[in-house]
């Protein structure tokens, strides 16, 4: 069970055939990019676009050609900081309203009837399975400037001698094409989460005196948290990295962190600067997936 | 008994949160019924106006040359993936359930848990380094690589459900470990590899950011030629393509309901 | 010779030895039970001789054949599991068919055996169903039945009635006798039911800590228990510790802690006349205690007067719970048999006890 040390040997090249090709591909073609990129970002970018090599024959000897300057671009460069900033706050109150509009929603689903509940769920996730461009596409419609929305808009703003606004290309339309996209990241776990509390609880809490709302956050609140942590780092995450959202539905400036490092590989050629910026974004994205983790393992340490 | 605990059901859900729900959905579904009713819109603007029912666009993309060729390549590229990530996947599920494993377990979660861009990005710098010319071979490659994960976490969950004690009876009644595996473990985790294998060409078919990055200039796949449709100038021919594309997906999903029920709440 | 023998068996988990240097022997036709709290390492040790874990040393021997490194699916031995595992996906029949068809049987002799399996196990029409379809009492049948359909020498059952209320449990108690005797395949059985132990077994092992406290026929673990542990552990038991002060020809005196003095015999196992001065543990099953409201005691008995400190009314027998004068609280049992009484004392009546000379049962040290 725990350890054989009489199977030994036998067992373990039995594992090969099983073990082996999954790895080796993930290795090949997960961790050995992801050690070029890191290694890229230290790289000098190439005359014509790419990578100049990292070994350069000088005056004979052959030297490492390596440099810390796109970091140092990224750190030092207020556009850039701001952009990580932008981010990082667009991200955030993404997974805030995903929360505020995925709880009662799950709730509902958790506490219906045992027949519907799949039918239910299937009805989160189903928009979810339509291709993401076409999710983000409806938007430019429903948003568009010569739709029913932005025209009622802005003939208040009217009434009220206020400017005609955008609704598309803003930050706006940006907030909702994320919270659109992944609102689901956060329904299912939290529904998750929700569907395994005992109803008794809160039959408990009602013969104790609680009311309503001291119900629910005294007792199902609480307990959803590990729900609540896993939702918010799947929707984090993505989101910190979005590329396709602001990229259709942001204007100019409505740009995030993933439209720049598009641009590294695109337009400016820069690869190396767009490197390190993915680098610092894994690093974001790895600190915010660590503290989730983390803070779902407290709580569980605190349930024990 | 009866009577009560409907009595119950029906006060757990208040009024208010039913609203709320209601709203959500709505959130959730108006915008592709907006997409679906513009796909029969006969006006050109992309407006309120109604100018009548037409199945212009949908005769359109009929002979929309390039469209096709990228729907066709979306084909080849999601089944070959789907193809390939479905095997490693399994395979990935089953080592994960079966021994202790450092490095898998990471590689497995880890392209789920950070940023597509990022896998992205390091694709190309990866292609650019062992000089692979971008093009169809590279999309299934990376489209390979972030499926395995998914068919991965499917097949271990449906390891998990099943009884530990069914492949020590098979062995004990005289099965070797690998007709244990042929006659009970596999039909029994195949609902789970099916929806895999749905899943994975799927999300292949559906992928943007990855395919955006690793494409070369002679291989637009569907995802590609709509990105460019509602990036420069927006045809009415987008809203038929959606439509269809989710038509398919809805056929997909009835599918996979019929063959594997849970297999569905996996995603 | 032995059709199994298990021969200084160890097996250790990281820090925790699971199993500590058993031995034993199970003969031929014998239905072997081991029985022991969670934890005491029958399962390890049923799981070993299975083939799904390997001893770290000692050598399991199934017909003078030492079946180190032989895999499970070529032992001769067949399991019944705590869960049944049935396979889901297949009918009943095909459950039943499995064994035959990983032996190589051929095709036009699957049929017959299934169906006659089916019989033994009174499932005749139940063939094509799944075992989603049929109840927990016919799932155990099935088990049963495709365990035993092409006659290992050797069936492990392990907890196998553990999931059943306690009235079909009786009953498959009765089936589970009578099939052993109709195939005369040799069954080593697993419960931490020490009741199911003695209704069902020719013999008990009684583990505990990984190692066998004692190995006898039921009537002689329950009767002459060889350790306080047993003693403590099959059926419920008074533990009297006390001091030998006198011993004689056939009997000696002692004294009992909280109780006094009482004549008792040498332990019926060893025969030992304990010497005076030495300790020991007297056990007395609760059965064995006569209680009245006063009593003279027969010149073989022993006495001592309490009172009633609770009582257990359990239908068939009230059990009471009486404090000594002297200290001591000891449990006696009355059978409810003979009047339609419900209850003999009420709770503080003054109460006498007594019991035979041989009725306890000494255990040195």
């Amino acid at each position: 069970m725990a350890n054989q040390p009489a199977a030994g040997l036998r067992a373990r090249m039995a594992r090969w055939p099983v073990t082996a090709p999954p790895t080796l591909y993930l290795v090949l073609f997960f961790l050995v990019p992801t050690l070029i990129m890191v290694l890229a970002s230290i790289q000098y970018p190439g005359e014509f676009g790419g990578l100049s090599p990292i070994l350069i024959e000088d005056q004979g000897h052959t030297r490492l050609d390596i440099t810390l300057e796109n970091y140092q671009r990224a750190v030092s460069e207020t556009i850039y900081l701001q952009l990580f900033l932008k981010s990082l706050w667009y991200a955030i109150v993404t997974t805030v309203l995903c929360l505020v509009l995925a709880y009662p929603l799950s709730m509902m689903i958790a506490r219906s009837n045992k027949k519907y509940r799949d039918l239910l769920l299937l009805l989160v996730i189903l928009p979810f399975w339509s291709n993401f461009l076409i999710r983000i596409y409806a938007w430019m419609i429903i948003l568009g400037p010569q739709a029913a929305l932005a025209k009622g808009v802005n003939a208040a703003l009217g009434a009220v001698g206020m400017e005609p606004v955008s609704l598309l290309f803003s930050p706006f339309a940006v907030i909702v094409g994320l919270v659109y996209v992944h609102l689901p990241f956060m329904i299912l776990p939290l529904y998750a989460n929700l569907e395994k509390h005992d109803p008794t609880l809160l039959d408990a809490a009602q013969d104790l005196g609680a009311n309503a709302w001291q119900r629910f956050w005294k007792v199902t609140f609480p307990l959803s948290l590990p729900g609540v942590y896993a939702g918010a780092a799947l929707v984090f995450i993505p989101a910190l990295g979005a590329f396709a959202v602001p990229d259709l539905l942001g204007g100019t400036d409505a740009i995030m962190i993933g439209n720049v490092i598009k641009e590294q590989f695109r337009e400016a050629r820069d690869w190396p600067f767009g490197a390190a910026l993915s680098f610092v974004l894994m690093a974001v994205a790895l600190l915010a997936a660590l503290a989730a983790a983390w803070a779902g393992k407290r709580y569980q340490q605190q349930a024990d | 008994m009866a009577g009560a605990t409907r009595s119950n059901s029906a006060t757990r859900v208040s009024r208010p949160l039913l609203g709320l729900s209601l709203a959500v959905y709505l959130f959730l579904y108006i915008p592709l019924i907006v997409v679906i009713v513009y796909s029969f819109n006969a006006s050109r603007v992309q407006s309120g106006e109604w100018g009548g029912f037409t199945l212009d666009w949908y005769n359109k993309l009929l002979h929309n040359e390039t469209l096709l060729n990228a729907t066709l390549n979306s084909l080849i590229i999601g089944v070959a993936a789907a193809a390939i990530a479905t095997v490693l996947g399994t395979l990935a599920g089953l080592a994960l359930h079966r021994y202790k494993l450092r490095l898998l377990p990471v590689l497995v979660l880890a392209p789920v848990a950070i940023p597509e861009i990022l896998q992205a990005v390091s694709l190309v710098l990866f292609f650019n380094a062992i000089n692979l010319t971008l093009g169809m071979v590279s999309i299934i490659l990376s489209h390979v690589a972030f499926c395995i994960s998914f068919v991965a976490i499917v097949v271990r969950s449906r390891l998990q459900g099943m009884d530990e004690s069914l492949t020590e009876a098979a062995r004990d009644l005289g099965a070797t470990p690998w007709q244990a595996f042929r006659m009970v473990t596999l039909p029994l985790i195949m609902p789970g590899i099916i929806a895999g294998a749905l899943m994975a060409f799927t999300l292949s078919i559906d992928d943007f950011v990855i395919t955006f990055f690793t494409s070369g200039p002679d291989a637009a796949t569907l995802p590609l030629q709509i990105y460019s449709m509602i990036k420069v100038v927006v045809t009415p021919e987008v809203n038929a393509v959606s439509t269809l594309l989710m038509l398919l997906t809805l056929i997909l999903i009835i599918i996979a309901n019929k063959i594997a029920p849970s297999a569905l709440q996996a995603k | 010779m032995a059709l199994l023998e298990i021969r200084n068996v160890s097996r250790r988990f990281g820090d925790f030895l699971a199993v500590d240097n058993v031995s034993l022997e199970v003969g031929a036709g014998e239905f072997f039970t081991l029985v022991g709290p969670s934890g005491c390492g029958k399962t390890t040790l049923l799981r070993m001789i299975a083939g799904f874990d390997q001893p770290d040393t000692g050598q399991i021997v199934l017909e003078g054949k030492n079946l180190e490194g032989t895999p499970p699916e070529a032992r001769n031995v067949h399991t019944v599991f705590q869960s049944y595992a049935l396979f889901p996906h297949m009918t009943v029949e095909q459950n039943i068919a499995f064994p035959l068809r990983m032996a190589k049987t051929a095709d036009d002799q699957i049929k017959p055996r299934v169906a006659e399996a089916l019989e033994d196990v009174r499932l005749a029409d139940k063939g094509k169903r799944y075992p989603h379809e049929l109840s927990g009492g016919q799932r155990q049948r099935v088990a049963l039945a495709r365990a035993l359909v092409n006659r290992p020498k050797l069936l492990l059952l392990d907890e196998p009635l553990a999931a059943l209320d306690a009235k079909l449990k009786e009953q498959m108690q009765l089936e589970l006798i009578e099939l052993q005797r109709e195939v005369g395949v040799t069954f080593i059985y697993v419960t931490h039911d020490q009741g199911e132990a003695l209704a069902l077994s020719h013999r008990i092992a009684v583990m505990n800590h990984g190692i066998i406290e004692q190995l006898d026929e039921p009537s002689k673990v329950y009767g002459f228990p060889k350790n306080r542990f047993v003693a403590d552990f099959i059926g419920t038991c008074n533990l009297w510790e006390g001091t030998v002060t006198s011993a004689g020809e056939r009997d000696f005196v002692l004294d009992l802690d909280g109780i006094g003095t009482a004549r008792a015999i040498p332990n019926t196992t060893t025969k030992a006349m304990p010497q005076p001065g030495q300790r020991g543990c007297l056990t007395l099953r609760p059965e064995k205690l006569r209680i009245a409201a006063d009593l003279a005691p027969l010149p073989e008995e022993n006495s001592a007067a309490g009172k009633v400190h609770d009582f257990l009314y359990l239908g068939d027998v009230t059990i009471y719970i009486v404090n000594l004068d002297q200290g001591a609280r000891i449990e006696a049992m009355l059978p409810n048999a003979a009047s339609g009484r419900t209850r003999f004392f009420e709770v503080g009546d003054p109460v006498k006890i007594a019991w035979r000379v041989d009725a306890g049962h000494f255990i040195d040290g």
